[in-house]
This record gives structure tokens, C-alpha cells and sequence, in this order.
């Protein structure tokens, strides 16, 4: 891939690895889809033939529509070109349905709409300093930079095989980021916003936007030693701001405040109903804390400490979004996550107001407190780690420290996507995709940043490289062992407890850095 | 190497191409009672598992060679018998005799498309790679570039993973001779090219520059010395070789003979259906099949064939040089193609390759030829439902090409070595003249993988291609130390004051077009 742009000089390396990609995409229209293709079938059904009132009442399919209003709107607008593809789809009782036309229109939706992306890519390139820039084209920030995007693995999976749309939406926050880069705080405001509305998994990272706006946007000056100077508060930045925010929701929400109907679209975008995990264990904290929970629980059998009676059957892994109880450590709330949740994000927030960098320092945050709500957030989804990975790759190629932390991050978080695709003709593609991925991001960050100390040390080299044995074990071993039977959540087990090691080290990495910076603001002042 | 990385990741590339086009409808498919290239394969692993050896290519009530008889030399039929076992281990169905006819699954299709890759994997890649790495006075990223490029051809890519066939292990083995020879690993070279004739006798299309080339350098090192030694040598590898691969059916004459017989079916007439080639398009006047009697129309295609490789081949013996041996290999398995007996559309795969070779050093010509012959293959591939993944491949290849070369420089009459011709051409047909006009704005069009409005003469190519059929060969000798340097010029020049005049034998308008394209390249 990264050949594509070789020998070209100028700028057009970027649309040859822009268009590569989307050539890519276009393969991979006739893979395997999961059932969230059905629930955008569904949702394109809903919004095309249901009144308004009824959007978020409608439950003939399971799959009721559960994304903020934006997102139906877009749904709305995607079926006007839909009906030209096949107007069966966007019937609400055609459960199910997937004509060849269907899959056709929903696979270019989602490459159509990803040029959003690829905008926001190339805005993304404009901001990171070219200091590095070294003779050759391939070993310019821009170019990783650029490929690292355009080419990750998670969204490619994610979006093109598993089928989602987190292509535009990660569009969207990237380029509120690059425009808050760029110094146009009201769009970059306003990007975010408007993305809230478009699905409020992105409520994550909020208090990174809030903090930053308020600190460095709504106070125009610092003292010299970068502390906070109180009396350079501008009102009218604050009220320009909380406007732009009061009529994005206004003009989402407003709808359904008119119709009265604002408690069932909370209840349906929060459903705290779900379980502590999702389907199967995104690797967080919490996949740990379980595991501890099922290894304790073995030992107090084997110890005959537990009463085999008294224990819960419900199996965490058996596949359905459930409520799971465990056995020696407490269970965990809702609201003991939310407080976990919480108390993670709080000391970034901190360091975001004590400690403002710019807007590297924002961008740390952002994705801090995306990594936070991962590991501790409340029915976490796996795919949420690209939350994290995406703004990431921003930092990647700035310090030699950060790309360590990306790469154990990116790795690690890409390989616990492995599940999602379980088909056995996707295999060779997850693994060849993935492959690829890693290889070109580490390679080329290796080579980006050489003159400096190694990016991983031997324990972090050992603990990617087993990745290897642990996916040839689970998927070429495993089923044909006889355990497949007996214990078939082995393989979803240990890859989200392996992956749970290498993203909370990765956390933990990110965190001590961003802690122990020296504030920029003494030796950068305005 | 340094950019060991970069190349590793434009390998696992090609992979993922690969097998994203594999995932798509092959050849056949659901499609009873004769099905298609895939049910073919599936066959010759159903028949060399379960019968012995001396049944294989004889008729008989277990082997109905009606239905798709093996008629590959016997690596493909041994490759086949290995693809069994495998098969025999995963799942007995698969290969039962009689009853797994037209068998069809999810499970098959990936093991059938399995083995493809995993050959793929071990022979054509490493070649490429290889090849690739070899390649003197360029650098690293332009090294790359050309694996990419290669990798990325897509006819290969839609026949072998879409359609259905083994092409990259005769192609592959084809590319170590190549390599071999080139870099005076003769004996390797030629054991590798060897082992390619026996898996797919079209690689004979290949066997005169490998055949001159060798000669050539037996020559140079003086006949009577060191040059007779290593002639000994290549002799004794190549009858080694065969007689290795052919050693079971040497026990017994008419076993010899009934394999030949199945090899070469010269019975099978002229053309078959839509092949871009001389024959096909000149048949759109003059029925040529059924008004020759059968044997004259093999002894003309014979001598077509024979005369227009003959100047090149000469040239080789002469002067043996990698950089001429390739040129040869474009020009010869051209000459094959486009005049020589019973030639299927995929043939054009063996032109393809010698072609990808030399991509490096004629980019605009290369990268044009390649596009067209995907083209050219066109209806073969729309048979099997593989559009989508025909389009997306080609224009990858295009940008991958066009990326990696700058192909669009260097297009000028005198960079591409026709100033003489098209002096000709204008002192002859002083109409044309205004001509070069035109064709600078056309140039990019040029290069679309669809040339089809542009190219509109194609019903009258014929004659004015055969017109210059006698300054054709003289030209192949004259021009070739400078490399086979297709036509643009001359392109226009027959497509250009004539009309598209329908196509009275009903073959498709695109294949012709293409035709037009592909027998242009080689008139110079």
C-alpha cells in the first residue's frame, strides 16, 4: 500500500492511498456482514416509512433504533437514494431481507459517506508538524500519518466487513480535532456537537471538549508560568459557544421535546438494562476483574470454600446480552462503573486545566478519557476502542514515546476485533489486513523515530509477539481439541484477558506520561 | 534490504487482493451438466485419486474424457493428485468417484481456493519478489514499486482466483526460469522452465527465447570450449527433467502417444469463441474456418506463426542479452498468440507476463498492453458474474501503475522509439499526417481501461493490419535491440478514418476492440 505513493513526489500520493483503500473497500463488499447489517436495514426501513412520532416507538424488529436523532435523519436521508436500489428493503416487516441490491447499497453507503474520513485525514496531515520531514517520502510524518488512518485495520474490519459506520463518524471527531488544531475553535465546537447527535458513545470524550474550550478558548490568556489568569475570562466566547451547542440540540432534540417524547429516546439511547459486558469481553478492566472472579471461583470449588449450589449458571460468554452475576468478588452497578468511570477521567481533566499544552494536550486528554470509559465504561463494545486508537495515530508519529504506547495499543486493540469476524473466509483477510496494519505501523515508526532509544522494551516485545501463538492457538488449535465442547469460551476468554493486559498497560503507560510532562506553557509561552 | 517492511507489506497486499477476489463466483458455478473450470479441477483431483495412473488420460467407463478429461501434461496432474489427498483428508465427498460430480459448498469452494493461494504463495510470489529485489540500477523503492505493480496485474489475479485456474504455477515456474537464466543459474533456470512446460504445455509459447537465449550463450562462449559443456549440460537437465515428470507414462508407447494426443488437439479448430487474435478478427470478412480445409489452416497458422518469431529469435541467438531475452519473451509469446493454432483468450496471461517484466522499462506500452488484455477477457469474466471485482482491480492496477511510473512522461514519438516508423507511416499515407494532432489529446484516454468509444475501426482491422504484415517482421528485426515498441501512432492511424461497421459473426464488439489493441502493439 504504502508503495502506491512511492514514487510520486507531490501531492498526489494521498489520493492514490485514499483511493487504494476505498478500492479495497469495494473487495470486500461480498464478505461476511453481522447483524448490525439488519439493524441499519432496519433503521433505513423505519425512518423511510414511519412517521416521526413513531421512530423511537417502533419495535417490530429487536433491532429498535437506539442512535441519537441526527443519526436517524442521516438514515432518513440514505433511504431516499435507497428506494432507487430496491424499495423492499425499507419495508419495517421485511425482517431480515438482503437482496444483492440491498447489499449493494448499504456496502457503498458506508464507502461513500467514509470520504468524510478521508477529508478529515487530509485536514488531519495539515496539522502535525513537518519537523521530522526526512528525504524520502515514505519516512515523512504525513505519509504515516496518513496511511495509519486511511489504512487502519479496526475500521476497515469494523465498517466494510462487520459493517457500521463509524467511518464518517470518526471523520467527524477528527476533524474537530484538526480544526481545533487549526485554531477555529466555534467549528471544531460546533463538529462536536453536531457529532454528539450523530451517536452519544462520543459522550465519552466531552469533558475533554468542555475542559478545553472553557480553559483555553473562554480564557484568552495565561499568567507567565502557565497558570490560569482570571480576569482574561471572555463571556462572549462562552455564550458564542453554549449557543452553537444550545442549537445543535435544539435542532435535534427539539423534535421529539415538542412531541413529548424525550424520556423514550433517553430510555432507548441509555438502555442500562444490558449486561456488565458486552456479547463477549471487550478487553477492559473488567474482563479482568471477571476473569479474577471465574479463576477465585475454580479455586473455591476445587477448595470446597464455594458451595456448588449456591452458584449462579449464567455463563458470561454464552453469547447474549445478559445481566451476569459473580460469584466471590462483588457485582458490579451501573453506577460503580459510572463512579470508576469517573474517578479515571478525573485526573486528566485536571492536568488539562493546570497543565494546558495546546492542543496536543487537549488530544492527550481526548483520548485519555477515551481509554478511561473503556476500560471502566458500563456494557462496553470492543469496536469502542478505535474511540481511542484513531486520535492516537495523531500523536504517533509526534515522540517516540507515544508511538510506543500507540503501538501496543493499536496492536493489541486490533487483535481483540479478531472475534467479530469468525467466518472462515474472512479469516485469511483479518489476518493478511492485520498483518499488513502492524507490519507497516511498526516498521515505519521504527524507522521514523531510529535515531532515538528502541520504542519497546524486551517485556513489551514478548508480550506483542504472543499474539502469534495465542491466535494459532485459538483458531487452529482450539477447535480440535476436545475442549471445544466442553469449554467453548476459552478462545474469546483468553484473548479478551490477554488483550485486557496490553490495553491497561497501554492506559497505564499514557497516563504516567501525561502526568509526569513538564507543562509546555514554561518554555512555549504566547 | 532496508525497506524490507515496505515489501513485505506490498506482498501481504497482493495477498489480501487476492483473496478478497477469490471470495467471489468462479467459473461453473451452479451451473450443471458441464459446469466450468473449477468443476474441471475438481475432476482431475476426483480421477488421479481414484484411478491408477495408466487410466488418467485414457477414455474409459470410468473417465469420461468428454467430460473435462485431463488434457494438462502430468505436473498439473500430479499437483491435482496431491490437491486430493488433502481433500481425501478434510472431507471424502469432495472427491468420490462418480458421485461428487458438479459437488458444490461453501467448504469446497475455500479449500479449493486454498490450494490456489498456498501455490500461488510458494511459487509465482517468490518469483515476483525475487525478480523484483534482482533488478540492477534502480532503487529500493522502485523495486518495490515494480513488485506492487506486478503483483497487482490483474488478469492474473481474476483468472486464477476468480475464474478458476493454476496459471500463477506454469507462470510462476516460467518467472524462476526467466530469473534463472538471467542470471546465469542456466541449469536452474531451465529445470524451473522444465518443470513450467510440464505443467501447462502453453508455456511452450515461452520455449524459443529460453531455447535461443541458451543457444546463444553457448555460442558466445565459443561452441567448441566451455560453450559445449554447458550445451551438454542443459541438454542433459532439460531431457533429465522431463523424463522424470513423464516416467510413468514411458512404460508403454500408445501411453505416450494417447498423452501427446490429449496435449495437443490439434482437431480442435482454429479458434475457439472470442479470442482477441489475429484469426478471430479476420474471420469477421472471410470465414476463414470453414472455407480452408482443416490441415491448410494449420500449416498457415504454422507458417504465420513460425515467420513473424523468427527475426526476434535470430536476433537473440545472436546477440543473447536478460535485457533482449525479455523483449524476445514479449514478442515470441505475442507472435503465439495472435497467429498460431487453437488459442484460448487466457493465452493471453503468457503474453502478460513477459510483459510485467518489462513494465520497468517501457511503462506507458506495459501498463496499456496489461490493462488491455484484462480487457480482452472481459467476456470470459462477465460469464462468471466477476464485474465488481474486474473493475475494481483494473483501475488498482492502474493507479498502482501510474503512481509508481511516471507513465505518462516519456510518450513522445522519439522516447518511444518510432520517429522511423511514423516517417514511414506519413510518407506512405500522407493523410495521416494531421494525425499526431489528434492523438495528443487522445493520449490519456488512451490509457482507460475502456477504450471503447474511442477505438471505432475495429471491424476493418483486419486488412489494414494484415497490410503491413510484411514490414512486420523486417521491423521486429530492425527495431528490436531497442525493445518491441508497440504503436500508438499506428493505433489511430487504423481506427481512426474508419467506422465501426457492426459485428457480423455476432462476436462481441468489446473483444474485437480489444483485438484491434493487441495486434497494433506488435505491428512496428
Amino acid at each position: 500500500m504504502a508503495a502506491l505513493g512511492v514514487a510520486t513526489g507531490g501531492g498526489n500520493w494521498f489520493s492514490a492511498l485514499a483511493l487504494g483503500v476505498t478500492l479495497l473497500k469495494c473487495l470486500l463488499i461480498p464478505t461476511y456482514h453481522s447483524t448490525d447489517f439488519e439493524v441499519h436495514r432496519n433503521w433505513l426501513a423505519i425512518t423511510h416509512s414511519l412517521p416521526i412520532s413513531q421512530w423511537y416507538y417502533e419495535a417490530t424488529s429487536e433491532w429498535t433504533l437506539d442512535y441519537p436523532p441526527f443519526f436517524a435523519w442521516f438514515e432518513y436521508a440514505l433511504s431516499h437514494v435507497a428506494k432507487y436500489f430496491d424499495q423492499e428493503m425499507l419495508n419495517v416487516r421485511n425482517l431480515n431481507y438482503c437482496s444483492s441490491r440491498t447489499l449493494l447499497f448499504q456496502r457503498f453507503s458506508v464507502i461513500f459517506t467514509d470520504t468524510l474520513f478521508v477529508y478529515a485525514v487530509h485536514e488531519c496531515c495539515k496539522c502535525i508538524d513537518g519537523k521530522k520531514a526526512g528525504r524520502e517520502l515514505t519516512e515523512k510524518p504525513k505519509f504515516i500519518l496518513s496511511v495509519l488512518l486511511l489504512w487502519n485495520f479496526g475500521l476497515l474490519i469494523v465498517d466494510h466487513i462487520h459493517f457500521q459506520y463509524n467511518g464518517f463518524l470518526s471523520g467527524l471527531m477528527l476533524l474537530s480535532i484538526a480544526r481545533l488544531f487549526q485554531k477555529r475553535h466555534m467549528e471544531g465546537a460546533f463538529l462536536f456537537a453536531v457529532l454528539l447527535h450523530f451517536k452519544h458513545i462520543y459522550l465519552y470524550v466531552a469533558p475533554a471538549y468542555g475542559v478545553y474550550l472553557l480553559r483555553s478558548y473562554c480564557f484568552t490568556a495565561n499568567k507567565p508560568d502557565g497558570s490560569i489568569r482570571w480576569n482574561s475570562f471572555s463571556f462572549l466566547r462562552l455564550i458564542s459557544l453554549g449557543l452553537i451547542v444550545f442549537l445543535v440540540s435544539a435542532l435535534s432534540l427539539g423534535p421529539f421535546l415538542a412531541l413529548n417524547q424525550l424520556p423514550q429516546v433517553f430510555s432507548r439511547l441509555f438502555p442500562f438494562k444490558r449486561g456488565l459486558c458486552h456479547a463477549y469481553w471487550a478487553p477492559n478492566f473488567w474482563a479482568l476483574y471477571s476473569a479474577l472472579d471465574k479463576v477465585l471461583s475454580v479455586i473455591g470449588l476445587e477448595l470446597k470454600f464455594l458451595d456448588p449450589s449456591k452458584i449462579p449458571k449464567a455463563s458470561m460468554t454464552s453469547g447474549l446480552v445478559q445481566q451476569f452475576q459473580h460469584t466471590v468478588l462483588p457485582s458490579v452497578t451501573p453506577l460503580a462503573t459510572l463512579i470508576c468511570t469517573l474517578i479515571a477521567i478525573l485526573p486528566s481533566i485536571f492536568c488539562l486545566w493546570f497543565k494546558p499544552q495546546g492542543p496536543r494536550g487537549f488530544l492527550r486528554c481526548l483520548i485519555l478519557c477515551a481509554l478511561s470509559s473503556f476500560m471502566f465504561g458500563w456494557h462496553v463494545h470492543e469496536k469502542a476502542i478505535l474511540l481511542a486508537v484513531l486520535p492516537m495515530s495523531l500523536l504517533s508519529v509526534g515522540k517516540a514515546g507515544d508511538a510506543s504506547i500507540f503501538l501496543i495499543l493499536t496492536t493489541t486493540g486490533h487483535y481483540s476485533l479478531f472475534p467479530l469476524l469468525f467466518t472462515a473466509p474472512e479469516l485469511p483477510i483479518k489476518i493478511l489486513l492485520m498483518l499488513l496494519f502492524t507490519i507497516y505501523s511498526i516498521s515505519s515508526l521504527k524507522t521514523l523515530f531510529r535515531k532515538e532509544k528502541p520504542l519497546f522494551n524486551w517485556m513489551e516485545t514478548f508480550y506483542l509477539l504472543g499474539l502469534g501463538p495465542l491466535e494459532v492457538f485459538c483458531e487452529f488449535v482450539f477447535p480440535f481439541t476436545s475442549w471445544k465442547l466442553k469449554y467453548p469460551f476459552i478462545p474469546l476468554l483468553l484473548t479478551s484477558v490477554y488483550c485486557a493486559v496490553g490495553i491497561t498497560y497501554a492506559w497505564f503507560k499514557l497516563y504516567v506520561s501525561v502526568l509526569t510532562d513538564p507543562p509546555v506553557g514554561k518554555t512555549k509561552k504566547q | 534490504m532496508e525497506k524490507c517492511y515496505l515489501m513485505t507489506a506490498v506482498v501481504l497486499l497482493g495477498l489480501t487482493v487476492r483473496w478478497t477476489v477469490s471470495l467471489n463466483s468462479y467459473s461453473g458455478a451452479g451451473k450443471p451438466p458441464m459446469f466450468g473450470d473449477y468443476e474441471a479441477q475438481r475432476h482431475w483431483q476426483e480421477i488421479t485419486i481414484n484411478l491408477p495412473i495408466k487410466q488418467w488420460y485414457f477414455n474409459g467407463s470410468d473417465n469420461n474424457l468428454q467430460y473435462w478429461g485431463l488434457d494438462y501434461p502430468p505436473l498439473t496432474a500430479y499437483h491435482s493428485l496431491l490437491c486430493a489427498y488433502v481433500a481425501k483428508f478434510i472431507n471424502p465427498d469432495w472427491i468420490a468417484l462418480h458421485t461428487s460430480r458438479g459437488y458444490e459448498s461453501q467448504a469446497h469452494k475455500l479449500f479449493m481456493r486454498a490450494t490456489v493461494l498456498i501455490a500461488d504463495l510458494l511459487i509465482y510470489i517468490p518469483a515476483v519478489v525475487l525478480y523484483c529485489c534482482c533488478l540492477k540500477e534502480i532503487s529500493t523503492k522502485k523495486k518495490i514499486a515494480n513488485a506492487l505493480c506486478i503483483l497487482l496485474y490483474p488478469g492474473l489475479i481474476l483468472i486464477d482466483y476468480g475464474h478458476f485456474q493454476y496459471n500463477s504455477v506454469s507462470l510462476g515456474f516460467a518467472l524462476w526460469g526467466v530469473l534463472g537464466v538471467s542470471y546465469d543459474w542456466d541449469l536452474l533456470g531451465s529445470l524451473a522452465f522444465c518443470l513450467a512446460i510440464n505443467y501447462k504445455q502453453m508455456e511452450l509459447y515461452h520455449s524459443l527465447p529460453f531455447f535461443c537465449f541458451l543457444l546463444g550463450k553457448c555460442f558466445k562462449k565459443g561452441l567448441k570450449g566451455k560453450g559445449f559443456v554447458l550445451l551438454i549440460k542443459l541438454a542433459c537437465t532439460v531431457v533429465a527433467s522431463f523424463i522424470l515428470c513423464w516416467l510413468p507414462f514411458f512404460t508403454e508407447r500408445e501411453q505416450t502417444l494417447q498423452v501427446l494426443r490429449r496435449l495437443f488437439p490439434v482437431d480442435r479448430g482454429l479458434f475457439e469463441d472470442k479470442v482477441a487474435n489475429i484469426w478471430c478478427t479476420f474471420s469477421v470478412f472471410l470465414k476463414i474456418r470453414d472455407i480452408l480445409p482443416h490441415h491448410i489452416q494449420l500449416m498457415i497458422s504454422f507458417c504465420f506463426t513460425f515467420l513473424s518469431l523468427l527475426p526476434a529469435c535470430i536476433k537473440l541467438t545472436l546477440h543473447p542479452s536478460p535485457r533482449g531475452f525479455r523483449f524476445t519473451l514479449v514478442s515470441c509469446a505475442l507472435s503465439f498468440f495472435l497467429f498460431s493454432f487453437q488459442v484460448h483468450e487466457k493465452s493471453i496471461l503468457l503474453v502478460s507476463l513477459p510483459v510485467c517484466l518489462v513494465l520497468r522499462e517501457i511503462p506507458f506500452m506495459s501498463t496499456w498492453f496489461l490493462l488491455v488484455s484484462t480487457f480482452s477477457m472481459l467476456p470470459l469474466l462477465l460469464k462468471d458474474e466477476l464485474l465488481m471485482p474486474s473493475v475494481v482491480t483494473v483501475i488498482a492496477f492502474f493507479i498502482a501503475c501510474a503512481t509508481s511510473f511516471s507513465i505518462f512522461e516519456k510518450t513522445s514519438e522519439e522516447e518511444l522509439q518510432l520517429k522511423s516508423f511514423s516517417i514511414s507511416v506519413r510518407k506512405y499515407f500522407p493523410c495521416f499526417t494531421f494525425l499526431p494532432r489528434i492523438i495528443q489529446h487522445l493520449y490519456v484516454g488512451l490509457l482507460l481501461p475502456w477504450p471503447l468509444p474511442r477505438s471505432t475501426g475495429s471491424g476493418s482491422a483486419g486488412p489494414a493490419a494484415m497490410a503491413h504484415g510484411p514490414s512486420r517482421s523486417a521491423a521486429c528485426g530492425i527495431f528490436l535491440d531497442r525493445g518491441m515498441n508497440p504503436c500508438p501512432l499506428h493505433q489511430q492511424a487504423d481506427s481512426q478514418p474508419l467506422c465501426h461497421q457492426g459485428s457480423p459473426e455476432g462476436h462481441s464488439f468489446d473483444s474485437e476492440t480489444s483485438n484491434l489493441f493487441i495486434f497494433i502493439f506488435i505491428i512496428t
